[in-house]
C-alpha cells in the first residue's frame, strides 16, 4: 500500500552546535561488532584450510581465551557455551555416521566389525555396518573437528558482539533483512522457554512431563505462542515506524536489485574458489567485481531508507587491531598452506601422529591479540548481582 | 486531537460488531481513561487510534478516525508513528533492541531524526522517567515496573502528541504501578501529551483521569464525560466509588483523599460496629513447607520459607514482582525441587510424586490459563481431563456447567474471554478433586463482573474445605476473599497473619476502603454495606 501523504522529511541534520555523533572511544566500551566478526571470520577461514587436529584445537583455544577475556555479562554472551556443545554434537554425529555407514577412505587397520545389514541390489554402493577402519574414523574425526571449529568461531563472534549491535552497522538497504535475522535468532531461546513452561504445565494436568511424547504434545501450543509473539512484535515495530521509506524512482529500484544480486553471486563464486584448494586466477578479480557491484547496490538502496543512527560505535585503533589480527591469521595460514600443504593435512592413509607446524601455530597465535588490544566491556551492562535485579527500585 | 466519526469495527467471522457508534472528540492534553467490561471493544478502540485496526488486525472499519488531522484508514501505523505512541500490557512484547538506551532511540532512528537531536532526547527521557542509572542495562534484567517505564520512554522520545496505553499497570505490583502512573501524570501536566488509557484496575487510575470514556458493551453507545458523572452509572467502578454509592455521597469521590474528607459522618455511623470477619481456621494443616529454599539459577528465589495451609482457608500471597510468589506456588505444585528444606502435601513430597497421584492432592492454575488447555473444543478438553484424573466420564463437564454455565461443547478454548478461560482451567484441574488449589495472578485481565464470579467460586470451594492459596497483586481481591495474607519480600516471609491485620499495617497493600476508614478495621464495601444494613 502506498502512503496517502508523503512521509515528513527528516529533521535537518545541521543544528547550530554540533555534538559528537559516535560514542567515545575512551574507557570501557563495546568494541565495534564488525571488528569481532572480521576477527572470528579470519579464524574460521584459517580453520577451513586445515584438517590438522592440533592446529584446529589451537584455534578453538585461542577463540575461547579471547571470549573469556573480553565478553560482557549480557544474555547473548552465554551463547559461546551453546555453540561449543553444538560443535561437539556435530563432531559426534560425523564420527557416528562414518562408523555406521562406512567411508570411502581406503584403510587396512580394522578396529572392529559391525554386523552388516543385507541390502537389496538396487542399493549398491550403500553399506550399513561392516568393517570399521582406523583410517575412516580418523578421517571423520578430523573432518568433523574442522566443521566444529568453524561453528565455534561463529559462536565466539556471537558471544562477543550482540547480534542487535551488528544490525546497527548494516547499510540502510539491508536493515530490514537484518531485523528479520535478529528476530529469528531470538526465536529459538523463546521457543525453548515455551517448551519448558508447557511441559511443566503437562505435569499439572497429571501427565508425564518427560519423554519424547511430552515434547511432541506441546508442539502445537508452542508454535501458537511463538506465532503470537511474532505478531505482537511486528505490531509493536510497525507502530514505532519500522519500515518507513522515502519514495524513489522505479528505475533506481531496479538498478539496485540487479546490482545487488549480481554482486552477491560474484562474491559467492569467488569465496568458493578461494576456500577450495584448487583456486584459479579468476577468483580475485571476480571477488573485487562482486564487491563493487554489491556495494553500489547497497549505496543506491540506502536512498530508500529514512533511518538515522543513534550513537554508532566508533572504528578506532582497537578495532583496527582486532580486525587486523583476524585477517592476519587468515592471510598467513592461507599463504602457508599454499607453500606446505602437508603440514595442514595430517595423513590418515597410512595413519600418522599429527605434528604441529610451528609457523602455522605462530600465525594462529596472532589471533590472541584482541584479548589484550580490545577494551574491556562496560561494567554498567552487567547487573552488579543477579539479586539486585529482583528488587524493583522504587525511586 | 482524536476524533471518531460514526466509527464501527466489524471483524470477519464475528456475529456482532466489535465496536459500534463511536462518535466523539478527545481534546488535546487530557488523560482519558477507557473503561468497560471485557469484550466491550476497548482494545479495538485503542487499535483504531494507533492504526493497528484495521491495518494489522484485519476487519472492516466504518466511519473515520483522525489523529492530529491524519486519517488512520489511509495512514499505516508506521506513518502515524510520529504522532501516536502505543504501549501494551506486556512490555517485553514491545522491545526490539536489547539495552535501555538503544530501546529509547529505536523509534527516533526509524523516523530518521538527526543524531544530535536523538542524543539530547534520550538524555531528557532518561531523566524524565528516572532511568538514568539503568541506561546500559540489558532489558531482560529489569523489573516489571522498570520495563514498563522503558516501554513508555521508548515511544516518548519521538515526542508523540498522543499516547495510547492498553492496561499498562495490570501486570505490575502496586508500587511499580504507582511509578508508571506518576510518569503518565507528569507527561500530561508538563508536556501536554494526550493520553488514552484502558485499564481494568480502576482503583489505581481513576483519580488521574480528566475524562472517562465508558464502553458499556452489548451494543450500547459509548459515554464520555467527567469521571464522577460517568462512574455514577457505570457497571464497572472502583471500591471507593462503591463506598460512595453505599454512603449516598454526591458527587462521588474518585480518590481516597476525596473520600476521607467526606467520611467523618460515615465513620460516626459505623462507630461501635465491627466488620464481619471470617473466623480463623484451626484445622490440621494440609500442606506445609519448612525452611524451604529454592534456587533459580545461582540465585535463591525462596529463602527458608515456613508456611502451613489449612483446609477451608483462603490465603493470599502478596509481594512485589520477583519476590518469589510464583516460585513458591511452583514448589508446592512440584514444578521446582527445593534446594533445601521440605515441602509436604498430605503424605506426598510434590517434586518426587508421580503426576497422576499429585493432581489428586494439589492443583495449580498458572498465570496464563492457556498453558493448561490443549484441546480444540471444550468437550474434548473435558474428556481429556476426566481421563487424566481417572474420574467418571462427565465429571469435568459438570464442573464446567457449574463454573461457567451455558458454554457450548464445540467452543474453542481460544475463543473464550479471559474470565471464561480461567473458569475452564479451574474446572479442568478440579476434576481430580485436589485438596489444595493454587492460583497465580487469577485476576489479571478480569473485569469486575468476572472477578466477582471468581470470588463466589473460590468461596464455595473453600466452604467445601479446599485449601486455597492465591498469589496476587490485587489488594482488593485479597481483602474480599482471603482469611489470611502472607507477604513475601526477596524470597522471605515478612508478614503472615489474618488479612485485616496484615493489610491494615501496610499502605502498599491496604485496600481503598481500609485507607478511607482507617484506623477502623473495615476492608471492603461489602462489609460496610452489611454493617449499615444490619444497624438500620
Amino acid at each position: 500500500m502506498t502512503p496517502a501523504t508523503p512521509v515528513p522529511p527528516a529533521t535537518p541534520a545541521t543544528p547550530a552546535t554540533r555534538t559528537r555523533g559516535t560514542r567515545s572511544a575512551l574507557g570501557p566500551r563495546h568494541l565495534h561488532p564488525g571488528a569481532w566478526w572480521l576477527w572470528s571470520l579470519g579464524l574460521a577461514a584459517a580453520a577451513s584450510r586445515s584438517t590438522n587436529p592440533l592446529l584446529l584445537l589451537l584455534i578453538v583455544a585461542v577463540a575461547a581465551y579471547v571470549v573469556t577475556a573480553r565478553r560482557s555479562d549480557a544474555p547473548w554472551s552465554r551463547s559461546y557455551g551453546a555453540f561449543l556443545r553444538i560443535g561437539l554434537a556435530v563432531l559426534a554425529v560425523r564420527v557416528l555416521f562414518a562408523v555406521l555407514l562406512g567411508s570411502p577412505v581406503p584403510g587396512s587397520h580394522v578396529l572392529f566389525t559391525l554386523p552388516q545389514l543385507p541390502l537389496p541390489g538396487w542399493a549398491q554402493g550403500v553399506r550399513i555396518g561392516g568393517r570399521v577402519t582406523l583410517e575412516a574414523v580418523l578421517f571423520a574425526l578430523y573432518d568433523g573437528l574442522r566443521l566444529a571449529t568453524l561453528l565455534i568461531c561463529v559462536g565466539a563472534a556471537n558471544a562477543l558482539a550482540s547480534p542487535a549491535r551488528l544490525l546497527r552497522v548494516l547499510p540502510g538497504a539491508l536493515y530490514e533483512v537484518g531485523v528479520a535475522a535478529v528476530v529469528a535468532t531470538s526465536f529459538a531461546p523463546n521457543l525453548v522457554a515455551d517448551v519448558q513452561r508447557l511441559r511443566a504445565a503437562r505435569r499439572l494436568r497429571g501427565r508425564a512431563d518427560h519423554g519424547i511424547r511430552s515434547v511432541l504434545s506441546v508442539g502445537l501450543p508452542v508454535l501458537e505462542s511463538a506465532l503470537e509473539r511474532s505478531v505482537a512484535l511486528a505490531a509493536a515495530m510497525d507502530t514505532r515506524g519500522f519500515g518507513r521509506t522515502a519514495p524513489v524512482p522505479r528505475s533506481i529500484a531496479r538498478a539496485t536489485a540487479a546490482l545487488t544480486v549480481c554482486g552477491l553471486l560474484g562474491i559467492c563464486a569467488a569465496v568458493y574458489g578461494l576456500l577450495t584448494a584448487g583456486s584459479g586466477d579468476w577468483t580475485v578479480p571476480v571477488l573485487l567485481l562482486g564487491l563493487g557491484a554489491a556495494g553500489g547496490g547497497l549505496l543506491l538502496g540506502s536512498r530508500r531508507t529514512v533511518r538515522t543512527r543513534y550513537r554508532p560505535d566508533p572504528w578506532a585503533r582497537a578495532e583496527w587491531l582486532v580486525a587486523g589480527s583476524g585477517l592476519a591469521v587468515a592471510g598467513a595460514t592461507i599463504w602457508l598452506s599454499g607453500r606446505d600443504p602437508a603440514a595442514f593435512a595430517t595423513s590418515v592413509v597410512p595413519p600418522a601422529a599429527p605434528v604441529l607446524p610451528l609457523a602455522a601455530a605462530a600465525a594462529v597465535l596472532l589471533g590472541l591479540l584482541p584479548a589484550f588490544a580490545a577494551p574491556s566491556p562496560p561494567s554498567g551492562a552487567l547487573p552488579s548481582t543477579a539479586r539486585a535485579d529482583r528488587k524493583p527500585d522504587q525511586s | 486531537m482524536i476524533t471518531f466519526e460514526q466509527v464501527s469495527v466489524h471483524y470477519t467471522d464475528a456475529a456482532e460488531p466489535a465496536l459500534t457508534g463511536v462518535d466523539l472528540t478527545l481534546p488535546e492534553g487530557e488523560l482519558c481513561l477507557l473503561v468497560g467490561p471485557s469484550g466491550a471493544g476497548k482494545s479495538t478502540l485503542l487499535g483504531t487510534v494507533s492504526g493497528l485496526v484495521p491495518h494489522f488486525t484485519g476487519g472492516v472499519l466504518h466511519g473515520r478516525v483522525t489523529v492530529a488531522g491524519r486519517d488512520t484508514r489511509t495512514h499505516r501505523p508506521r506513518e502515524l508513528a510520529d504522532v501516536v505512541g502505543t504501549v501494551g500490557q506486556d512490555p517485553r512484547a514491545h522491545f526490539v533492541t536489547d539495552t535501555v538506551e538503544d530501546e529509547l532511540a529505536y523509534g527516533m532512528e526509524s523516523l530518521g531524526i538527526a543524531p544530535e537531536v536523538m542524543r539530547r532526547r534520550v538524555e531528557e527521557t532518561l531523566d524524565l522517567l528516572g532511568l538514568a542509572d539503568l541506561r546500559d542495562r540489558a532489558l531482560g534484567t529489569l523489573s516489571g515496573g522498570q520495563q514498563q517505564r522503558v516501554a513508555i520512554g521508548s515511544v516518548l522520545t519521538v515526542h508523540p502528541k498522543v499516547l495510547v496505553l492498553d492496561e499498562p499497570t495490570s501486570a505490575l505490583d502496586p508500587g511499580a504501578a504507582e511509578e508508571v502512573l506518576a510518569v503518565l501524570q507528569r507527561l500530561v501536566h508538563d508536556l501536554g501529551t494526550t493520553v488514552l488509557m484502558a485499564e481494568h484496575r480502576l482503583e489505581r487510575v481513576v483519580q488521574y483521569a480528566d475524562q472517562v470514556l465508558l464502553l458499556p458493551g452489548g451494543g450500547q453507545p459509548p459515554v464520555l464525560g467527567e469521571p464522577a458523572e460517568v462512574l455514577a452509572h457505570s457497571p464497572v467502578f472502583p471500591p471507593v466509588v462503591g463506598l460512595g454509592r453505599v454512603a449516598g455521597w454526591s458527587p462521588l469521590p474518585l480518590s481516597v483523599r476525596d473520600a476521607r474528607r467526606r467520611a467523618a459522618p460515615l465513620r460516626a455511623r459505623l462507630a461501635g460496629l465491627r466488620p464481619e470477619v471470617p473466623a480463623p481456621v484451626a484445622a490440621e494443616p494440609l500442606a506445609e513447607t519448612a525452611r524451604l529454599t529454592v534456587r533459580r539459577g545461582p540465585v535463591p528465589a525462596l529463602r527458608g520459607v515456613d508456611l502451613a495451609l489449612r483446609p477451608g482457608e483462603v490465603t493470599a500471597l502478596m509481594g512485589r514482582n520477583g519476590a518469589g510468589k510464583s516460585t513458591l506456588l511452583g514448589a508446592l505444585a512440584g514444578l521446582q525441587a527445593p534446594a533445601s528444606g521440605t515441602v509436604r502435601i498430605g503424605a506426598l513430597t510434590p517434586h518426587k510424586a508421580r503426576p497422576q497421584e499429585l493432581i489428586r492432592q494439589v492443583a495449580l492454575v498458572p498465570q496464563d490459563p492457556r498453558d493448561l488447555l490443549y484441546s480444540e473444543t471444550v468437550e474434548a478438553e473435558c474428556t481429556a481431563a476426566d481421563h487424566d484424573a481417572g474420574a467418571a466420564a462427565g465429571t469435568c463437564r459438570a464442573l464446567v456447567e457449574r463454573l461457567l454455565p451455558g458454554i457450548a461443547d464445540h467452543t474453542h478454548p481460544r475463543d473464550l474471554s479471559e474470565g471464561q478461560r480461567l473458569s475452564l482451567a479451574l474446572a479442568v484441574v478440579l476434576t481430580a478433586r485436589p485438596a489444595l488449589l493454587l492460583l497465580d495472578e487469577p485476576t489479571r485481565g478480569l473485569d469486575y463482573a468476572a472477578k466477582a464470579r471468581l470470588v463466589e467460586i473460590l468461596r464455595a470451594l473453600a466452604a467445601d474445605s479446599h485449601a486455597i492459596l492465591l498469589a496476587t497483586h490485587d489488594v482488593e481481591l485479597a481483602a474480599e476473599l482471603a482469611h489470611r495474607t502472607v507477604v513475601l519480600a526477596d524470597g522471605e516471609v515478612v508478614a503472615d497473619g489474618p488479612s485485616a491485620d496484615v493489610v491494615l499495617g501496610s499502605p502498599a497493600f491496604a485496600p481503598q476502603v481500609a485507607k478511607v476508614l482507617q484506623p477502623e478495621p473495615w476492608l471492603t464495601v461489602r462489609q460496610v454495606a452489611a454493617a449499615l444494613e444490619s444497624s438500620s
